[in-house]
C-alpha cells in the first residue's frame, strides 16, 4: 500500500504553481470527495492566491463541489438536448425517490443529486451519470430500478 | 497612428486605442456600464456594443482596439436594440428600488436606463433575494443590486492587492462575494471602501451614520464637536456640485455651523501634532537603534491590512494614533477641561474621506479619554446628504474660520490628504528639529504626484535619511515584500491605503477617477502655499497644547492619549 494521499501531499507536489489550480482541485476532490473549507484555505495558502478566488473557481466548475457528498453521486445533464427530451421529469422522479432536492445529499449519506454540464451522450438523452456509469434513454419509471442497484 | 471611420467620420488615433476612446475624440459618447477608466476592461456587460463592417457579431467598444481602415457604426438599429436588451436583462434581475437607494441619482444603471429610454422590461422579473451584509462598521453589501460588472473584484484584487471579493458560482447563480459566501467582517478586508468607488450601482456602499449625527445635533444635552479631515476641504465642494479640486475650507466651516455643530475644529491641527510626535519617534528610533524603517500609521485601512497580511512587520509601524484618533482623545480631555464641559456630554463627530475610519473609531484601543473618543464618523458623501437635506446652498456660504483651541493648523497639516503629504510634512519638521537650521526649500517635489512608489533622500547633518512613499495597497505590498526580504533600505516609509491618498478615500465623492484625484490633490498643495504657517512645529496652537497639557513630545501624557498598539489578525 502506498498509504493515503493527503491534501498536503498534493500541495507539496504543486507548490508555488498557481497555474495548476484546477488540477490541484481535481486531485483533492478525488481523494476527499469534495472541496472542504479547510482544503480551500490550504490551497490558497500554498499557491499564494486569495481564498475568494480559489472558492470562486471551486464553485464555477460543475465537476467540483464544496459540500460533502454521498457515496454515490448522481449527475444530471442540464444541457439543452437532455432538457428538451424530458430531463425535468427525470429530476422529479429522482427527487421523489430519494426524498431530496437537487444539490442535496440523502440523510444516510448514500446519494447526492447534482447538475452537470453536457456529458457527451446527447444521442441517448435524457441521460444521467451515477459515479462513472452513464444511463441513457431514461424515462421516470426506470429510476427506481436503477437506484435499487446502489442501495 | 491608425485611421478609421466612425459613423461616417474619419478619425486618427494612436495604435492600441479602443473604439470607445476613439469615438470620444470626435464627440461620440458610447454608453458603458462595466467599463471604468482606471481598470482593465472586462467587457462583460455588452452595453457598449458597436457594429464593425465585415464582422457578423456586434463588438464591445470598451475593449476592442482600432485598426487601420476600420469602419464602425455606433448608432444603428441593431446596436440600439442590443444595448436595450443588455440593460433589460439586468433590470429583470434588479430590485429597482431607486427611490430608497443610496445611489439614487448617482447610479450608472439608473442613468443608463434613462439614457436608453427603457420604458418596459420584456423579460420575466426574477429577484434573487440574497442576504445583505451589515457585518462591519464601514461597508454595506446588497448583492441583489449587483450587476456582476466585476469592477470591485478588479479593484480589490489588482489595485489594492487584497482579493477579498470574487465571483462564486456560475450562470444565473453567480454572486460576487468573500470566500464561502462569508460576510466582510469574517474575512481579511481592509475596509478601505475602494470597492464602493468602483461600484456603478448601490451594491456596495458606506454604512450611513447620518441619523446618529442628526440625533446628537437635536439633543440639547449634547455638546457636539466636529473635526474636519484635511482632504475634505478639497472634496466637499465637489460633492455639492462644484468642480473637482475646488478648495472650500471656509465654506465647509460655515456649512457645519449652519447644521448646528457647537464647535468646528480641525483634524489638520492633530495632523500637525502627529508630525511632532511621529517626527520625534523617528529621530528617537534612529538615535537609539530602534526598529527601522518606521512606517506611518495614519491610514486605518493600511493598519488593518498590515494586521492581517504583515503581522510580522507591526513593530515597524509608528505607535502614533491617526490624527482622527488624536483629536478624539484630546477633545474629551484637553478641550473638555479648557471649556469646562463634562466629557460625558461631548459627542465627537469626525468628517473623513474614509470608510476604514469608521472601523478605527470603534476599535477597543480608541477609548483613552475613558469614553469612545470619536462617536461618529461621516464620509464626504454622508455630509453631502446632510447638507442637501438641510437645504444649505453651499456656493452661497461665507468663508468662516475653525474654532479654538484645536482649529489652527499649517500647510503641513493640509497636505496630509494627498499621497506623499505626510512624508513632506514630516521632513519639514524633522529637518529643522534634527539640524537646528532653517529649511530653504519647503517643497519636496520627489514625494508629490501620482506615481505608485516615490523615493527621496534628505541630508540631516551628514546622515542621509532615505524615505519612500506608497499609495494604494497594491503598491504598499511591493514595498512591504521588499521589507520582508530585507531589501527595503529606508528610514521612513509613508503608506496610504487609498490610491491618491485620502483625496481618493473610499468615502469620497463618486465618481473618483485617478484624473479627479489628481485635481483634488493639487488643491491641497495650493492650500499649503496659502497658509501663514507651513511647518507643524511653528503652529502656535501646537506650542500651546504642549505648554499647557502635553508637556513634551513622547511624554507621559502623549503615550497615554496619542499613541497606540496593533493587533495581529488572521489572513484567512
Ligand atoms: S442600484 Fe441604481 S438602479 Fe438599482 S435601485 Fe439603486 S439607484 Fe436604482
Ligand atoms: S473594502 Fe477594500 S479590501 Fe475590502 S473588499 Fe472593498 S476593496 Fe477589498
Ligand atoms: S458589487 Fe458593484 S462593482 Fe462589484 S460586481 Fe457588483 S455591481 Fe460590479
Ligand atoms: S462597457 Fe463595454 S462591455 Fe461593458
Amino acid at each position: 500500500m502506498a498509504g493515503i494521499i493527503t491534501v498536503d501531499d498534493i500541495l507539496t507536489k504543486y507548490k508555488g504553481r498557481p497555474d495548476a489550480l484546477i488540477d490541484i482541485l481535481h486531485e483533492i476532490q478525488d481523494v476527499q470527495g469534495f472541496l472542504s473549507d479547510t482544503s480551500i484555505i490550504k490551497v490558497a495558502e500554498a499557491l499564494d492566491l486569495p481564498a475568494s478566488k480559489v472558492y470562486g473557481v471551486a464553485t464555477f466548475y460543475s465537476l467540483f463541489t464544496v459540500k460533502p457528498r454521498g457515496r454515490n453521486v448522481i449527475r444530471i445533464c442540464e444541457s439543452a438536448p437532455c432538457h428538451v427530451l424530458g430531463a425535468t421529469a427525470i429530476i422529479n422522479a429522482l427527487e421523489k425517490e430519494l426524498g431530496i432536492k437537487m444539490g442535496e445529499t440523502t440523510g444516510d449519506g448514500k446519494f447526492t443529486l447534482e447538475y452537470t454540464s453536457c456529458i457527451g451522450v446527447c444521442g441517448v438523452a435524457p441521460a444521467i451519470m451515477i459515479n462513472e456509469v452513464v444511463y441513457g434513454n431514461l424515462t421516470p419509471d426506470k429510476i427506481p430500478h436503477i437506484l435499487s442497484e446502489y442501495r | 497612428m491608425v485611421t478609421l471611420t466612425i459613423d461616417g467620420r474619419k478619425v486618427q488615433v494612436e495604435k492600441g486605442t479602443t473604439i470607445l476612446d476613439a469615438a470620444k475624440r470626435i464627440g461620440i459618447d458610447i454608453p458603458t456600464l462595466c467599463y471604468h477608466p482606471d481598470l482593465e476592461a472586462r467587457a462583460v456587460c455588452r452595453v457598449c456594443v458597436v457594429e464593425i463592417e465585415g464582422q457578423k457579431l456586434l463588438q464591445p467598444a470598451c475593449a476592442y482596439p482600432v485598426s487601420e481602415g476600420m469602419v464602425v457604426r455606433t448608432n444603428t438599429q441593431a446596436v440600439r436594440q442590443a444595448r436595450r436588451m443588455a440593460v433589460e436583462l439586468l433590470l429583470a434581475k434588479h430590485p429597482q428600488d431607486c427611490l430608497q437607494c443610496i445611489r439614487n441619482q448617482n447610479c450608472e444603471l439608473q442613468a443608463l436606463a434613462e439614457r436608453l429610454g427603457i420604458r418596459e422590461v420584456r423579460f420575466e422579473r426574477r429577484l434573487r433575494g440574497l442576504p445583505e451584509d451589515h457585518s462591519t462598521p464601514s461597508i454595506v453589501r446588497e448583492p441583489d443590486k449587483c450587476i456582476l460588472c466585476r469592477r470591485c473584484v478588479e479593484t480589490c484584487q489588482n489595485v489594492q492587492g487584497v482579493g477579498v471579493l470574487f465571483p462564486a458560482g456560475r450562470g444565473a447563480d453567480t454572486v460576487v462575494t468573500p470566500v464561502f459566501g462569508n460576510d466582510l467582517a469574517d474575512v481579511s478586508c481592509a475596509l478601505c471602501g475602494q470597492c464602493i468607488l468602483a461600484c456603478p450601482v448601490g451594491a456596495i456602499s458606506e454604512r450611513d451614520d447620518t441619523e446618529r449625527v442628526w440625533e446628537a445635533l437635536a439633543d440639547p444635552s449634547k455638546h457636539v464637536v466636529v473635526q474636519t479631515a484635511p482632504a475634505i476641504r478639497a472634496t466637499i465642494g465637489e460633492e455639492m456640485g462644484m468642480e473637482p479640486g475646488t478648495l472650500v475650507t471656509g465654506k465647509l466651516v460655515a456649512a457645519l455651523r449652519r447644521l448646528g455643530f457647537d464647535k468646528v475644529m480641525d483634524t489638520d491641527f492633530t495632523a500637525d501634532l502627529t508630525i511632532i510626535e511621529e517626527g520625534n519617534e523617528l529621530l528617537e528610533r534612529i538615535k537609539e537603534g530602534g526598529v527601522l524603517p518606521m512606517i506611518t500609521s495614519c491610514s486605518p485601512g493600511w493598519i488593518k491590512f498590515g494586521e492581517h497580511y504583515y503581522p510580522d512587520l507591526l513593530p515597524h509601524i509608528s505607535t502614533c494614533k491617526s490624527p482622527q484618533q488624536m483629536f478624539g482623545a484630546l477633545v474629551k480631555t484637553y478641550y473638555a477641561q479648557k471649556a469646562g464641559i463634562d466629557p460625558a456630554n461631548i459627542f465627537s463627530v469626525s468628517l473623513m474621506p474614509c470608510t476604514a475610519k469608521k472601523f478605527e473609531a470603534e476599535r477597543p484601543e480608541m477609548r483613552s479619554s475613558g469614553y469612545q473618543d470619536v462617536d461618529a464618523v461621516l464620509t464626504s458623501r454622508e455630509l453631502g446628504r446632510m447638507l442637501r437635506e438641510a437645504g444649505i446652498r453651499f456656493d452661497d456660504l461665507p468663508e468662516e474660520e475653525h474654532d479654538d483651541p484645536m482649529g489652527i493648523s499649517t500647510g503641513a497639516g493640509a497636505i496630509f490628504g494627498a499621497t506623499g503629504g505626510v512624508m513632506e510634512a514630516a521632513l519639514r519638521t524633522v529637518y529643522e528639529v534634527a539640524t537646528g537650521s532653517e529649511l530653504g526649500d519647503l517643497e519636496f517635489e520627489q514625494v508629490r504626484g501620482l506615481d505608485g512608489i516615490k523615493e527621496a533622500e534628505v541630508n540631516l547633518n551628514g546622515l542621509t535619511v532615505r524615505v519612500a512613499v506608497a499609495h494604494g495597497l497594491g503598491n504598499a505590498k511591493k514595498i512591504l515584500e521588499m521589507l520582508r526580504a530585507g531589501k527595503a533600505n529606508y528610514h521612513f516609509i509613508e503608506i496610504m491605503c487609498c490610491p491618491g491618498g485620502c483625496v481618493g478615500g473610499g468615502g469620497q465623492p463618486i465618481p473618483s477617477t485617478m484624473e479627479i484625484k489628481g485635481k483634488r490633490g493639487r488643491a491641497l498643495y495650493l492650500a499649503d502655499r496659502n497658509m501663514p504657517y507651513r511647518k507643524s512645529h511653528e503652529n502656535p496652537a501646537i506650542k500651546q497644547i504642549y505648554a499647557e497639557f502635553l508637556e513634551k513630545p513622547l511624554g507621559e501624557r502623549s503615550h497615554q492619549l496619542l499613541h497606540t498598539h496593533y493587533t495581529s489578525r488572521s489572513k484567512y
